[in-house]
Formats: C-alpha cells, structure tokens, sequence
C-alpha cells in the first residue's frame, strides 16, 4: 500500500515483535504446559510448608517467638521493636493476612537465595558471565511488572505460585549483584595470603571469600526482602491472596480504610524484616564483643541456666 | 659451598607482564633493554634474567628500591606469579613444571609467606589464622590448634589467643602473620617487607626476634627490603636488585667492600656513620659463648667455640675460656679477667673500633656495676654502623 522511502522507511521496516511473542507463548502453553507445571511443584511444596507453619501458630506465641528472635539477633531493643511491630499488626487486625504475606515473601527469598547466590559466586568468578548475566538482571528490574504478569498467568495459571514466580524475577537480582561484589570487594592481599597458603578454590570461597563478603550478601538479602514485599501488591492482581490483596481490595471499592490497614500491615511487616536482617548482617562487625552468637541473648541466657554455657566461653585476655 | 646446600636455586627467570609475553622475551633476546621493551609493546619487564641460589640455613636478603622486581620475585617462588621463563629449583626438584596439585603441596609444606600488609582473616581469632594454613592442609582440629599455639608461644602472643586481629597493634599482627607461616612448620620462610609497615622501633624489635627464631631453628629465610639497614642487619647474604636484573649477591661485607655497579656504591654511600655510638649500644649478648660457672662441668663441652665467657650467676666476669687452640692439639686455657681486654659500656664506639680489630676474641663490654653486659665482634660493629 505504501512504498519504501528514505525518510521514513518505517512506513515498511517493521520488526512483527509483538506477533512473535504472542506466537510462541501460544507454542509454549500448547505443548509445554507439563514443563511449567512441574516448576510449579517445588514452590508449591515450599510455600505450603511455609504458609501451614505461620497460620498454625497462634498470634501471641509468634509475637513472642518473634521478640525473641529480635533479642537474639540484635539484642533486647530490638526484641522489644520488634514485639511492639507484631503487636501493632495484630491491633489492626490483619494478623492472617499478614502470615499469607510474610510466607509468600519468605518463599520468593528462599529460592532467590537459592539461586541467586550460587549464580552471584559465578559471576564474580568469570567475568563473561557477569557480562551476560547483567543485561538480564537489568531487564528483570525494570521491566514493568504487568508485562511479564500475563504470560505468568497463561503458563502457570494463577494463584499463590505464580505470584511468588514474579516475585522471583523482580527480587532477585539484587542479590545476585551484590553476592558478585561482595566477592570481588575481599581485599586482594587476603585472597593472596590465601592462595600462599595453598587454598584450593573451594577452601578459598568457603573459608575467606563468602565470610568476608556476609556483610555485602547480607545487605542483598534485605534488598530481595524489600522488593518481594513491594512486589506484593502488584501480585495480588493475580489473585495472590495477603495484605496485598487486601489493598487492592481496599482500591477496587474505594474503601480507603481497607486500603489503608492492608498498606499500613505492609509498611510494619517491611520495617520487622528490615530491622531484623539489617541486624544479621551487621551482626558481625560488632567490635568488642567475643561472645559466639548462641552466647547472647535468650539462647545465652538459657544456656547459662542450665550451665553449658560456661564450656564453651572462650577464656579472653 | 657445594650443590647439596642450596635449597633454592633461580635459573634464568625471566618475567614479563602484559598480553604478549613472547614478543617481549624475543626483544629481550635480541638485547633490547626493559625501557626499549616497554616503549615499543607496552609490556612490562618484572624480573630480568635472574640466577642465583639461596643455601640452607640462612637469611637471604632481596634488596631493591620499589619497582625493582623484589616483590615479583618472591612471589615467582612460591608461583603466586607464573615466570614467563626460565626454572626455579627447590631441593633440586623443578617448581616451575609442577601440576596445580603438587603446587598446592610446596605451598602447604615447603614455603609459608608473611606479608607487608599483615593479610590476617579479620573473621578469624588470633588463634584461628595462625591455624589458617595447617586448617587448609586438613590437619586435625587439636594437632591444628596445639600447633598454632606453639608458633604463638615462639613469637610472644601466647594469651591472645582468642583476641581478633582489629583489637592487636601493627606489631602485634604481624607476630600473628609470622605464626601463621611458622605453624606450617615450612623449609622456607618468605617474607615481603615483612617489617615495613611497622614503626621504626618495632621493626627493630622485630628484627632482633627474626635472627633470634632463625638462629634456634636453622630456618631458611628469604627476606624482601627495600631498607638497607635492614638487609645488613638481618641478612647472610643479600641480593641486590635494580629495574628488574640481580646486579650483585654477597655478604653484606663482600658488598660493602666490593660494590658491583656505581648503583651498589651509590647504596651503600649513606652507610657510613659511628657518630655518637657507644660500646653498650653494639654489644650483643649471646647466650651461646656465656658459660655460668656453678654449670660449668655441664658445659664445658663447648670446645667447638674458640672463646667462651665464664660468669656467675650474676654475670660478674671470672675469665675467658680459650679453645682456639684445640684443633692444634693444645688443652682449652682459662684467662683471667685482668689479662683481657674489656670496655666499659659508655665507651664511645670510635675508641673500640682499633681495640675491636686488634684482639682474637669478641670484646667483652661491662656495665657500671661491672657485670658483662654483652661481646662485640668486628662483625657487629660492621652491622651496626650501617644501622645508623
């Protein structure tokens, strides 16, 4: 209908992206359905036993089981915030939803741990991988979330699973970014004294590479937590049950007191996880303190009770 | 000195770092310079065309200003650094052809590093890093640790065990650095710059405690420096290193006398000085030519050494014990304290130095109260100018 000009040759050149990618989904759903079914196995598996744990437990024993995993990890102050947080979940009255959220997000961390680290230690370790691997990452972090939702949705229908499947996707690279630079961050005069010493590779990662990166990881870690949780929301529109849902909800009818309590549970649930693996990574840097963790805090406590303590206190200075 | 002594032996190695090795050593061959190499390819020559070999036994110190290659060097020992070519020999056997396996094996059992930058586990106890290379050798926890408590103990660290590197001192790190390589129980210890990160007294110290640890267990050192008092201080011999090339390797007083190269001489011009000295400063006491008289029938055995003191328990002088007329059939005689010749402690050096030169026997330097303080030999006092 048109001819080819020089000054606007798009009126002909045109890549048929959209058609391809509708056309092979469609190859895909036909005859790999099987394929996607099983992926959905193991997150199934995990995210049940994760669920059925939390919704067991009754509300106060999670809080004080909770406090006491704060005063453990980071001493009695934080024990005491995160109790107050817990609590405050409880009050509004979203204490269900909130464990439908919290093992939802703890599921999307697990597998991003999962894979996120090994790939991370991979990258550090050949640099054509990282350059490959970094585009995608990329893709993964700003590609809008709707686009990827739908094909989801055809592949692996919808419901929990597949929302915690783009949780991964959204989640998972900064992890993976900064296991890579926590590695490559260990000073090259360790790595020497190491390799002098007749370290295998292996030894190599093991006994000075991930211990001196924890921080680094650490600090990926509570990016992956974060972003699982902002992930929620957007999520729920494929039916993830939680306080996201409870948000759209909340937007879908105007109730902008719905929309509020589910985001308000949101905002606490993130400022708990924050707080607690901030603490773990930092755990370590702690000067002047020689105690093992398992020392400290309740477990400590306990342990100086029943008097095992004192065989492993280290005798210092 | 025969072949059988030599523990490290150094043939031709050459080293260049870039992306076209083999370009550089064909202009090398050729008889271009390390200047002439770097404008032209842009690859740098580390180390160029060194031989030499260390013996058994004793401190061998590389010397070079900062860019010299001293630091490549070492490191082209134990292969941290592939040499582009030339061998390395260590015991006789060729460490530059070795697998990745038996690599690991010298480095675990023949050849330990201590390093300027401490390189400590920050995660890990005192204890733990000085455990570090026998843990990566898989030696059992208890082995491991009674181990590394004893390389402790040698270098004064016993009590902070379980102290973490942040909380020790630069000195007190480097001790750990030196137990670390120590507990491995290596032939070779390889130590660059070991000393220079440490402030002047310390590295001192730390100097007396090296000779000390090699003279109690015959170890072999190869020390990298780039300070020359250091070298003359702790070395045996020493190897001196300029852009890349070993231009002279000698006692430091075969260099002393005989420089090489106008760049050796130029080195060596600052060490001239017995400004201010006193006899005290230089006197070393050496346990080892002190015999207590209560002890003496014990000890007495020590004929091997041509001069030995004879104190009291509380270090008066009685005599001095001469054997070194043994090896020509005569009978050990004792010679009494009047007849010898002794300086006091405040003596400036300068009066010693003809007195030094003109007895056989070390120089005996008593304190004000008159008990021996220490010995000086022509040899000490060498070492001791160049030190200030």
């Amino acid at each position: 209908m048109s001819v080819l000009t020089i000054l606007d040759p798009f009126q002909v050149l045109h890549i048929p992206l959209g058609e391809w990618v509708e056309a092979s989904l469609n190859y895909l759903v036909d005859n790999f359905r099987g394929v996607f079914r099983a992926v959905r196995w193991p997150i199934d598996q995990v995210l049940d036993g994760i669920e059925g744990l939390l919704q067991s437990v009754p509300p106060t024993i999670g809080i004080l089981l909770g406090s006491l995993l704060g005063w453990q990890v980071a001493g009695r102050r934080m024990g005491l915030f995160c109790a107050f947080t817990l609590i405050l979940l409880g009050l509004i009255g979203v204490w269900s939803e909130s464990m439908t959220t919290l093992s939802l997000v703890l599921t999307a961390v697990f597998f991003c741990g999962l894979f996120g680290v090994p790939l991370g230690i991979l990258c550090a370790r050949h640099d054509r991988l990282e350059q490959m691997v970094r585009p995608v990452l990329d893709a993964m972090q700003t590609l809008p979330a709707f686009v990827y939702l739908v094909p989801v949705v055809m592949l692996f229908g919808i419901g929990n699973v597949p929302g915690v499947l783009v949780t991964i996707v959204f989640a998972l690279p900064p992890l993976v970014r900064l296991t890579n630079l926590g590695i490559r961050q260990v000073p090259a005069d360790k790595i020497e004294a190491a390799r002098a010493f007749g370290c295998t590779p292996g030894q190599m990662l093991r006994r000075v590479q991930l211990p001196l990166a924890t921080q680094t990881i650490m600090a990926g870690l509570n990016q992956t937590l974060m972003l699982s949780l902002s992930m929620v929301v957007i999520a729920s529109m494929i039916s993830v049950g939680g306080l996201g849902q409870m948000v759209l909800r909340g937007i879908g009818r105007l109730d902008m007191g719905l929309a509020t309590v589910g985001g308000l549970g949101l905002v606490m649930l993130a400022i708990f996880l924050d707080r607690l693996t901030q603490a773990m990574g930092e755990r370590s840097a702690i000067a002047g303190d020689h105690r093992r963790w398992f020392q400290k805090g309740p477990l400590g406590l306990c342990l100086r009770l029943f008097g095992i303590g004192k065989l492993q206190a280290t005798p210092n200075v | 000195m025969g072949m059988d002594d030599e523990i490290l032996s150094v043939k031709n190695i050459f080293k260049v770092f870039g992306s076209q090795p083999e370009e550089a050593m064909r202009m090398l061959d050729s008889g271009k310079n390390k200047d002439d190499v770097f404008r032209e390819t842009g690859q740098v020559v580390g180390v160029f065309d060194a031989s030499f070999s260390v013996r058994k036994g004793e401190i061998f110190v590389i010397m070079g200003l900062s860019g010299s290659g001293k630091s490549t060097m070492v490191r082209l020992f134990n292969r941290l650094i592939e040499p582009t070519s030339g061998s390395i020999y260590l015991n006789g056997n060729e460490i530059t052809g070795l697998t990745d396996k038996e690599l690991l094996t010298v480095r675990r059992k023949d050849m330990s590093m201590v390093f300027q930058s401490f390189a400590l586990m920050p995660h890990m106890t005192v204890l733990d890093n000085a455990a570090f290379g026998l843990e990566v050798s898989s030696v059992g926890e208890a082995e491991r640790y009674r181990r590394a408590r004893e390389a402790l103990e040698q270098v004064g660290l016993a009590g902070h065990e379980y102290s973490y590197p942040h909380q020790l001192s630069g000195g007190m790190q480097q001790r750990v650095g030196l137990a670390r390589a120590l507990a491995n129980d290596p032939s070779i210890l390889l130590m660059d710059e070991a000393f220079s990160a440490l402030d002047p007294l310390i590295r001192t110290e730390m100097q007396d405690e090296l000779i000390r640890l090699q003279a109690e267990q015959q170890r072999t050192i190869i020390f990298i420096s780039h300070d020359l008092d250091e070298a003359i201080r702790i070395g045996h011999r020493i190897a001196i290193m300029e852009g890349g090339r070993v231009v002279q390797v000698g006692t430091p007083q075969e260099i002393l006398n005989n420089p090489a190269s106008d760049y050796v001489e130029a080195f060596f011009k600052s060490v001239d000085s017995s400004r201010g000295l006193r006899a005290g400063d230089v006197a070393r006491f050496e346990s080892d030519i002190v015999i207590h008289r209560s002890s003496t029938d014990s000890r007495v055995d020590g004929h091997s050494i041509p001069y030995a003191y004879l104190t009291d328990d509380d270090r008066h002088l009685l005599g001095l014990l001469d054997s070194s007329g043994v090896a020509q059939g005569e009978s050990p005689r004792e010679i009494a304290p009047a007849e010898l010749s002794v300086v006091a402690f405040d003596t400036p050096l300068h009066d010693v130095l003809d007195l030094a030169a003109s007895v056989p026997y070390p120089l005996p330097v008593l304190t004000r109260e008159g008990t021996l303080h220490g010995t000086i030999t022509k040899d000490s006092i060498l070492k001791s100018l160049s030190r200030h």
